[in-house]
């Protein structure tokens, strides 16, 4: 029976963020979850990303101002005048 | 309140309703166009379009998709026709999402990431890293920003992500790679300069 290869750090983090999306082959899967038992720094970075992930969830646009939903709703009223003529 | 709620109250004619509603996906809705088209003022123009798309399709909207996949659908495909950008070319080489500078020869840490789990359970660090994060998001290169802000920000489906982007899965795939670790990097470097009270 062929033996998981062993994969460095450097490798490992490369495969982060396709483990995340749960898009590593079955093989590439195995590789990273072996190196991740035995390896605190790669478990901590794949944690951080998890955070990353969690923090952009969170994420409120800021871009969105005042002016720009008032000249929608603007949009909006016209809309319905024209809808109701 | 549900996206349902509001769109009846939309049809029912409510300005409050449809102000929520815009509240809600403007920002999402801007960055998908402007990943189409070359300025701002542009992106702009095609994003009232949509919104008008939308109203005058509202009543025929059945929710058989949800309706911000189905409100930047219709952002996705007037902006490719507004769009004079050339097709992109996603560059596929290989990916190193953290700086080689940190491992050793045998590629084994030399420089580990410290867990920011705990500090992220304070709520000042947290807020700062939010910041950090927000900051990252807004300087990424256009094509890695869009695929964050659909995939983790808006929480899209990467295939979703990818239809909409014209992109195949795995060139998403890179650019959200790039993109998140991009973001990791710059809020692992904040976090590193300390508490604010020390």
């Amino acid at each position: 029976m062929a033996m998981t290869k062993d994969i460095s750090c450097h490798q490992a983090v490369a495969l982060v963020s396709d483990y995340l999306e749960g898009a590593l082959s079955w093989r590439d899967r195995r590789r990273l979850e072996h190196h991740l038992e035995g390896c605190d720094a790669c478990s901590a970075y794949l944690d951080q990303m998890r955070e990353i992930i969690l923090l952009c969830g969170v994420v409120t646009p800021d871009d969105l101002s005042a002016q720009a939903v008032a000249r929608l709703v603007d949009v909006f009223e016209k809309y319905q005048r024209d809808a109701s003529t | 309140m549900e996206d349902q709620v509001l769109i009846k109250r939309i049809l029912e004619g409510d300005r409050d309703a449809f102000a929520d509603l815009v509240q809600r996906y403007n920002a999402g809705l801007t960055r998908l166009v402007r990943y189409y088209v070359k300025t701002d003022a542009t992106a702009q123009d095609v994003v009232q379009d949509t919104w008008i798309a939308v109203l005058r399709g509202l009543s025929k909207f059945e929710g058989r998709s949800s309706f911000k996949t189905w409100l930047f659908r219709i952002g996705a495909n007037l902006a490719r026709k507004t769009g004079t950008r050339e097709r992109r070319i996603i560059p596929i080489d290989p990916i190193d999402p953290v700086s080689s500078a940190r491992f050793n020869e045998g590629g084994m840490w030399s420089d580990p990431p410290a867990p920011f789990t705990e500090i992220l359970e304070d709520r000042l660090a947290n807020a700062k890293a939010l910041e950090a994060c927000r900051r990252a998001l807004a300087d990424l290169p256009l094509a890695q920003q869009t695929v964050v802000t659909l995939r983790d920000v808006e929480g899209l489906s990467t295939k979703e992500v990818s239809q909409l982007l014209e992109l195949t899965d795995a060139n998403t795939r890179v650019l959200l790679h790039r993109g998140r670790a991009k973001i990791r990097e710059i809020v692992e470097d904040e976090l590193k300069g300390g508490y604010p009270w020390q």
